[in-house]
């Protein structure tokens, strides 16, 4: 007993010492701190900033992949771009591209976390189901896509024939025909985009206090008047950084359309980030390019600080 | 005003029973107290009356009118949550106003209505901040005019008061009463406290195990607990029960007094008890102590006015007694209460 109270004292003597000695710089925040952030900041250093001012100087120069040489050009890429029919094109596309398809996905998702919200039986399975497009490849989800809009074994031609919702010589080309295109490339896009939405919305409903939606019942609150004047207002502030999210990804992501349209036919789901690689990369006039994609930036720059400002005006709690 | 009554009321969660068939009747106006440790059940009939939760049998009658299947909505009740409920988003005016904006009520009306409902918590200076700008008395004033400002049949109030510190949760205790007895609206109030059910209630119902242990007045509730649950539960230190062979005696902590206290000519049953411990709480000395033969030997409290002055020497025995009315006795199989006359 005696000798096992005396090893116990030496223990925590030993113990004392140790942390007199050794604890300090794991104490010291400052230190501590910059070791930690030290990882993230050389990876965004090396792989955002350095290409991100990398761009910025080729729009600036008559960069290209076949050559060496480089002159500085000034506004030259910017003013030819806007000369560019198919840039303003490929502007509007992107425009309507994301506005449709995030709208779509914010409405799809505030009815989809609503009806997972509720408790029933199987909602395990069916939340991992919703999740499943997020997390497949989505160059490998948009091939899948592209069989689903192949133009002879289209499944959804032979489903609408099957309903007779259309004539069965009607034959539409899903990625073919400029209207319908858009409206395929947006329909994989919102397929792609609505799970995360509808996690995020999810998790800013249930950080809803229930006793509040319960005294919104007692106070004689029908379901519209807690979905508008409760519910929506209070995951508010959720829902736009889930819209900000939707929009940036939207914007600058072009596998989708690379995958199913490369941008045809003629131009009509060409977006911003599309054009930009055709031109600078397969094109090979990395200046253009680099001044096409660099024409988002300031957009995408204005519309994340409204947001967020938005989100925190909308912040309550 | 309406009355409120359940009939056989149950509910069961996954099997287990929350509420097991209870039957009450809440009068006009009356404030009764639903009091109980808490998984008693209380909480779960609360959410029953307001509709929030669907009972697995039995039915909630409002006014004589069964309601049991109707939304909260129209039931035409106020309900005050123990977090207050309020609307984060919306500012306190709005949060007072939104059960009339759900009436459709027009702006005049709702504009005065709120007016008046502040006025009457003193909250008007109040009107235009967010819940989070208040302090938790405020935002229990907020919920409070909440819920009377669209004038319901019926209060509900869910442990309005534990979030309250102790001294706020006196004077608030005070003030709940006055609007309750001026407004003459018959309210249900559910509390773990027995002190706060005891001071609200114009009858307590006491709860356990999903069921009704004691429906009574405070002073029925305190001074003739129906069984040793009610006994042990209600007052504070709780009653002492001693085991005999035939019943349990139960004595209240304030009867049992040192000889002393009581004069020569009186009856008295002696209770020789060994002291442990003094409590000095000011007004009352707590003294803990065990019974000495012929009792069996187990601790118990006795609770002596500061007034009486005797000297209470630890760990000698003293000559302590109760008067036999009262004592009283609980069958040792059921718990219940035994008639005097069978004792």
């Amino acid at each position: 007993m005696a000798t096992h109270l005396a090893g116990t004292h030496r223990m925590l003597a030993d113990w004392r010492a140790r942390a007199r000695t050794t604890g300090r710089w794991r104490d010291d925040e400052a230190k501590l701190g910059a070791l930690l952030l030290g990882p993230a900041v050389v990876y965004i250093v090396a792989l955002v900033g350095f290409p991100f001012l990398l761009g910025v100087f080729y729009s600036f120069s008559d960069a290209s992949v076949g050559s060496t040489s480089l002159h500085f050009m000034g506004l030259q890429n910017y003013a030819a771009i806007m000369e560019d029919p198919t840039f303003w094109r490929s502007l509007r596309n992107a425009v309507v591209f994301a506005l449709v398809s995030q709208i779509l996905v914010v409405v799809l998702g505030k009815i989809l976390a609503m009806a997972l919200y509720r408790e029933f039986r199987g909602r395990w399975l069916i939340r991992l189901l919703i999740l499943l497009p997020w997390v497949a490849p989505i160059s490998l989800g948009a091939i899948g896509w592209l069989w689903i809009f192949d133009p002879i074994y289209s499944i959804i031609t032979w489903t609408l024939h099957a309903l007779h919702l259309i004539a069965p010589t009607d034959t539409p080309v899903w990625l073919g025909q400029p209207g319908l295109a858009m409206l395929s490339v947006i329909t994989v896009d919102v397929w792609r985009l609505l799970p995360l939405a509808t996690v995020i919305i999810l998790a800013g409903l249930t950080a809803i206090p229930p006793d509040v939606l319960d005294a919104a019942q007692v106070d004689g609150a029908g379901f519209l008047r807690r979905l508008f004047l409760v519910q929506l207002p209070l995951v508010m502030p959720v829902m736009l950084v889930a819209l900000l999210f939707g929009i940036v990804f939207t914007f600058t992501d072009m596998i989708v359309i690379y995958v199913l349209t490369r941008g045809g036919p003629y131009d009509a789901t060409q977006v911003l980030a599309s054009y930009a690689y055709f031109t600078g990369v397969e094109g090979g006039d990395l200046a253009t390019g680099a001044a096409i994609s660099l024409f988002l930036f300031p957009v995408l720059a204005a519309i994340a600080v409204f947001f967020l400002t938005m989100a925190r005006r909308a912040e309550v709690v | 005003m309406a009355t409120v009554e359940t009939r056989r009321i149950t509910k069961r969660f996954d099997g287990h029973a929350a509420v097991a068939g209870i039957d009450l009747a809440v009068r006009e106006g009356e404030f009764l107290v639903l009091v109980g440790p808490s998984g008693c059940g209380k909480t779960t009939l609360l959410r029953m009356l307001a509709g929030l939760e669907t009972p697995t049998s039995g039915d909630v009658l409002i006014d004589g009118r069964i309601v049991t299947h109707v939304p909260p909505r129209a039931r035409d009740i106020a309900m005050v949550f123990q977090t207050y409920a309020l609307y984060p988003h919306l500012s306190v005016l709005k949060n007072i106003a939104f059960p009339l904006r759900a009436m459709g009520m027009p702006t005049k009306e709702v504009e005065s209505r709120v007016q008046r409902a502040a006025t009457m918590f003193g909250i008007e200076n109040l009107l235009k901040r967010k819940p989070r700008q208040l302090s938790g008395g405020e935002r229990q004033r907020v919920a409070l005019a909440r819920a009377v400002v669209r004038e319901p049949v019926a209060f509900l109030l869910d442990e309005p008061l534990s979030n309250l510190d102790a001294k706020l949760r006196t004077s608030a205790r005070d003030e709940l009463q006055q609007f309750q007895r001026r407004l003459a609206t018959t309210t249900i109030y559910v509390t773990h406290d027995q002190v706060e059910a005891m001071g609200l209630g114009d009858r307590i119902a006491v709860l356990n195990g999903g069921r009704v242990h004691q429906l009574g007045t405070p002073a029925e509730v305190y001074g003739d607990p129906e069984d040793t649950f009610v006994a042990t539960f209600i007052g504070s230190p709780p009653m002492n029960l001693i085991s005999t062979p035939t019943a349990y005696v139960g004595i209240r902590p304030e009867h049992l007094l040192p000889m002393q206290a009581f004069s020569s000519s009186e009856q008295v049953l002696p209770y020789p008890l060994v002291s442990q411990r003094v409590e000095n709480l000011g007004a009352d000395r707590l003294v803990y102590g065990t019974l000495a033969p012929p009792h069996p030997t187990i601790k118990v409290i006795s609770r002596l006015p500061s007034m009486l002055g005797v000297e209470v020497r630890l760990g000698e025995r003293q000559e302590f007694a109760v008067r036999p009315r009262d004592v009283k006795r609980f069958a040792l199989d059921s718990g219940r209460k035994l008639d005097p006359a069978s004792a």
